[in-house]
This record gives structure tokens, C-alpha cells and sequence, in this order.
């Protein structure tokens, strides 16, 4: 049969970033595809030749916009290692509190955009709308919705009043009642099945061979979680990473909808946990000869900083691994063999996070 | 009289395109948000299309890398005039943290005519609107100089 080429991107309606896939076709039926990156690499890493290590926590926030917070609490976990830096235990727990909303609305957003996928909008207009009230809450704390900005080398420079607090927790109430009330529609709705039981299946041998990372691993059956690792405040909150086991983009978009309200039980575990004390620390001189590696759980997935230091304020070498670069190889191995149709759905549902991958 | 009538609606019910042009997400995100049930621009007749031929307005986000600057141009030339381009956030408009970066040409500025800058890092959703509302005016006029 002849074989028909279509080109997916890099500009296109369900993808927020630009991405390129050739995809070769016999009938609708996809037989190959083959990826195109590159349309957003910027080459943030050789900033740290020019900006100092305090400056690059500004710019490692803007490798990625929606999960920034978590790309900062990395890169400042690794400096704090090098440089042998206590952080308050207060500094810790803020950061995990503003790391869970990140990952809240990183998910409300994808679940959004997931449902845009297969042409559910008013699902969509749902979950943004939940996601706004997260966005109100980063405002409100730290003066800016998206890219937060509050980790600094050595602890964070925003702090919560108890005011604030008792209205994140009531706000955070809302939330769970608003997506509580979506489980039935995302979970079990006849049209959404239909869009995405049996699509993309990715076995737990596959994902594990392939390295997956994220909730495209744990949708598959392997549990692994990053936070498990207890980095930072984890290590003294209580929780159990989402699995589920069928491997298709039913259980991808499961495991996220359930870490959203994971995700809210863990702001309330903080919370209740938040200890009195400093901020953060000061912090003197340069980080000293040597390298680390620091990995963290983002919204995505494993997300691995390299740093190496030479004494001086710069930075020798920074080497960003994100989740997203870990998860193309599992989807183009799902992707033969599926429709052109759901193409979208299952792009969408490994969360591309393009900037990320390209940096 | 059929011509009168096109303009009008051109002017009151502009199409926009959002092209993410190597930006970090936060501008593309508010943008999004725009879209949705709390800042809702459909209510000034505005609807986001996926097909530059069927746009008037081009929203851009990010810096121009070596790689899309081709992309962008090829977008920008498939839509047809009259159309207003609008830059979105501190890497739209001048190349921003990413200025210095090895494979950043700049702002969107260098490639294609830009008609409103919006500042911020990221730009927020009032902001956007704004930018949009202003960018309305412009193209209402290039409408009515199109004549």
C-alpha cells in the first residue's frame, strides 16, 4: 500500500509548543514517526558562563514556566549540597507547599489541554477554570501567578502569615470539591473512554526498558516517584505514589487527576507541619571545586541537575534532564499502529513540555 | 455594501493565532488563560484559530531562535492582510533573560513587523488583553487604510 506523509506541527492547534513529527501513514493507520526538536532550544545552559549562581536561579525558573518553582528548588538543593548549607526546616516546608500548588495547577492544566485534545471544550473551560483559583493563591504568596520566583540559595524570601494561611487552606477545600466533582466525567464518561481506553498502551516492561519518567511510568505500573526519595520537607509528609496499571492514556490522565488531589493532601500535611523559624540563611563566598547531581519529581516526571563548580562565582557546567526528553522515546514507540485521529491524544498525553526538553 | 459590512465584522470579530516561538510556557500559558471562563476574551468577539489563513491577529511569545525564525516568517506571510502582529512578554519583545543566549537572534521584532509590545515576564492576563484591545484599534485602522 502506498504510504502518505503528514507533517504534525511544529505549529498546531492542540500543541501549545512547537513540536515536529513526520508522520508516515498506510490508510489512517500511523507506521512510523519521526521526531523534529529543536524549535526552542535557547542554550539556557551557557548562561552560567556570564551569570552568577544567585542570577541562575532567575533564569533555571524560565527553563520551563509551569513547573519553575521545582526547576529552582533543584538547582538551589544542588548549590546548598555543594556549598554544605543547612536550610531552615520552615524554608524546606515552604518550599514544598509552593511545589504542590505548582504541581496542582501544572495538572489542572494538562487535564484541561487533554480534553481539548479529543474535543471535549467545555471539560476543558472546567478544569481552567479550578486552576485559576491556584493561580490566585501563587498571586497572593508571592506576588506573581506563573513564575514564582520565591527560592533563593539558601532558603525562600517570601513567607505565609497565618491570615494567608487559613485562606489556602479554605481555598484548597474548594478546589478539591470543584475536582472531586469532575472524577466522574474524566474517570468514566462514555466519549472520553472511548477517546482513550486502549490508546497508546505502553507495558511496564516497555516503560521501564525505555526509561519513561513520571506519570507515564507510573501509569504503567512502576512505581517510582522522585519525593520518595524524601528530598528537602518530603521526607516528613506521609504519602504513597499513584499507580496505575493499565499503561493507556486512561491511566496517564488517571494518575495525574489523582496526584491533583494527592497533591492537595500534601499541602494540607505541610501545612499542619509548617515549624517557626528563619527563612533562610545567609549565604557567603562561592561554591567550592566539585560536582553534584540533584534530581527532583516534577510535575512531568525525574528531572536531574549536573552542576560542577570551580570556586568561582560562575558555574562550571550546568546540565539540565528533564522528564519530557525521557518520555519521547516511549511515545514514539506507542505511536505506530495507532490512527491518525488519536495521534493528538496520545502526543498530549506523555505532558510535552517542549522548552523544557530543548531549553 | 458587502464590502462595508466585511469591514466592520473584520474590526469586531478578529480571529487570533498564538505561535510560541521558543518561550518558556508562562507567556504561552496566560495566554491560554485568556481564553478561559475568568478573563474570557471571547466576550470582545475574539476567537483563537489554529490556521493562519483564517487569522487576523498574530500572537507571538518568546525569543526567535536560528531554528524558527523560518516558522514564524512562514506563518506570518500565509496570513493575509490586513493583520497585526502583537508581541507578548520581556522575551517578545527584546529577547529578555535569553538575550545573551548562543542561538537567540532576538526579539520578534527582527524577523516581522510587530505592532504592540507587551511587557512582563510573564506578560499577565490583563496585560494580554490589554495588549489585544490596543492591537484591535491598530488593525481597525489598517482595515480602514486596506480600502
Amino acid at each position: 500500500m502506498a504510504t502518505t506523509i503528514i507533517p504534525f506541527g511544529p505549529q498546531h492547534p492542540v500543541l501549545p509548543e512547537p513540536i515536529h513529527l513526520t508522520l508516515k501513514l498506510e490508510d489512517e493507520i500511523v507506521i512510523e514517526a519521526i521526531p523534529a526538536l529543536g524549535y526552542v532550544h535557547r542554550g539556557l545552559e551557557k548562561l552560567a558562563d556570564i551569570r552568577d549562581y544567585h542570577q541562575m536561579i532567575y533564569v533555571v525558573e524560565r527553563v520551563c514556566g509551569i513547573c519553575s518553582m521545582i526547576h529552582a528548588v533543584c538547582y538551589s538543593q544542588g548549590i546548598e549540597e555543594l556549598m554544605e548549607i543547612e536550610i531552615p526546616k520552615r524554608a524546606e516546608m515552604l518550599r514544598v507547599i509552593w511545589s504542590e500548588l505548582h504541581r496542582m495547577h501544572s495538572h489542572l492544566l494538562w487535564l484541561g489541554l487533554f480534553a481539548d485534545a479529543f474535543g471535549f471544550e467545555a471539560l476543558f473551560m472546567q478544569f481552567w477554570k479550578i486552576r485559576e483559583r491556584i493561580m490566585d493563591i501563587n498571586e497572593a504568596t508571592t506576588g506573581s501567578r506563573v513564575i514564582v520566583s520565591v527560592n533563593v540559595i539558601g532558603g525562600v524570601r517570601a513567607d505565609l502569615s497565618p491570615d494567608q494561611i487559613r485562606w489556602i487552606l479554605s481555598e484548597i477545600d474548594g478546589v478539591e470539591k470543584d475536582v472531586s466533582a469532575l472524577q466522574d466525567t474524566i474517570m468514566n464518561d462514555y466519549s472520553v473512554k472511548h477517546r482513550t481506553v486502549g490508546i497508546g498502551v505502553l507495558t511496564k516492561e516497555q516503560a521501564y526498558e525505555l526509561g519513561a519518567a513520571g506519570p507515564m511510568l507510573r501509569g504503567s505500573g512502576v512505581a517510582q516517584d522522585m519525593r520518595m526519595l524524601g528530598y528537602g520537607g518530603y521526607s516528613e509528609i506521609d504519602f504513597e505514589p499513584i499507580v496505575e496499571t493499565a499503561g493507556d492514556c486512561w491511566a496517564r490522565s488517571t494518575v495525574r487527576f489523582r496526584e491533583v488531589l494527592q497533591s492537595i493532601d500534601l499541602v494540607r500535611q505541610a501545612i499542619s507541619k509548617l515549624p517557626e523559624g528563619d527563612l533562610a540563611v545567609k549565604v557567603k563566598g562561592n561554591p567550592p571545586e566539585g560536582e553534584i547531581y540533584t534530581r527532583v519529581e516534577q510535575p512531568r516526571g525525574e528531572c536531574v541537575y549536573y552542576i560542577r563548580a570551580n570556586g568561582t562565582k560562575h558555574l562550571d557546567r550546568l546540565r539540565i534532564r528533564t522528564p519530557t526528553f525521557a518520555n519521547i522515546p516511549p511515545m514514539l514507540t506507542v505511536l505506530p499502529g495507532c490512527e491518525l485521529a488519536d495521534v493528538p491524544v496520545i502526543v498530549l498525553s506523555i505532558d510535552p513540555c517542549i522548552s523544557c526538553t530543548e531549553r | 455594501m458587502f464590502g462595508s459590512f466585511i469591514k466592520k465584522s473584520r474590526a469586531k470579530s478578529p480571529w487570533i493565532i498564538h505561535f510560541d516561538c521558543g518561550s518558556c510556557n508562562g507567556c504561552d500559558i496566560e495566554v491560554l488563560a485568556c481564553l478561559t471562563p475568568l478573563y474570557d476574551i471571547e466576550r470582545f468577539g475574539i476567537i483563537n484559530v489554529g490556521n493562519p489563513k483564517h487569522a487576523d491577529v498574530l500572537l507571538v511569545t518568546g525569543t526567535v531562535n536560528h531554528r524558527n525564525k523560518k516558522v514564524l516568517k512562514n506563518i506570518y506571510d500565509q496570513m493575509s492582510e490586513p493583520k497585526a502582529v502583537i508581541a507578548i512578554g520581556a522575551c517578545g519583545n527584546t529577547g529578555g533573560v535569553f538575550r545573551e543566549c548562543y542561538n537567540v537572534v532576538g526579539g520578534i521584532d527582527k524577523v516581522i513587523p510587530v505592532d504592540v509590545y507587551v511587557p512582563g515576564c510573564p506578560a499577565k492576563p490583563e496585560a494580554i488583553i490589554d495588549g489585544v484591545v490596543v492591537g484591535l484599534g491598530k488593525f481597525a485602522q489598517k482595515v480602514e487604510e486596506a480600502k
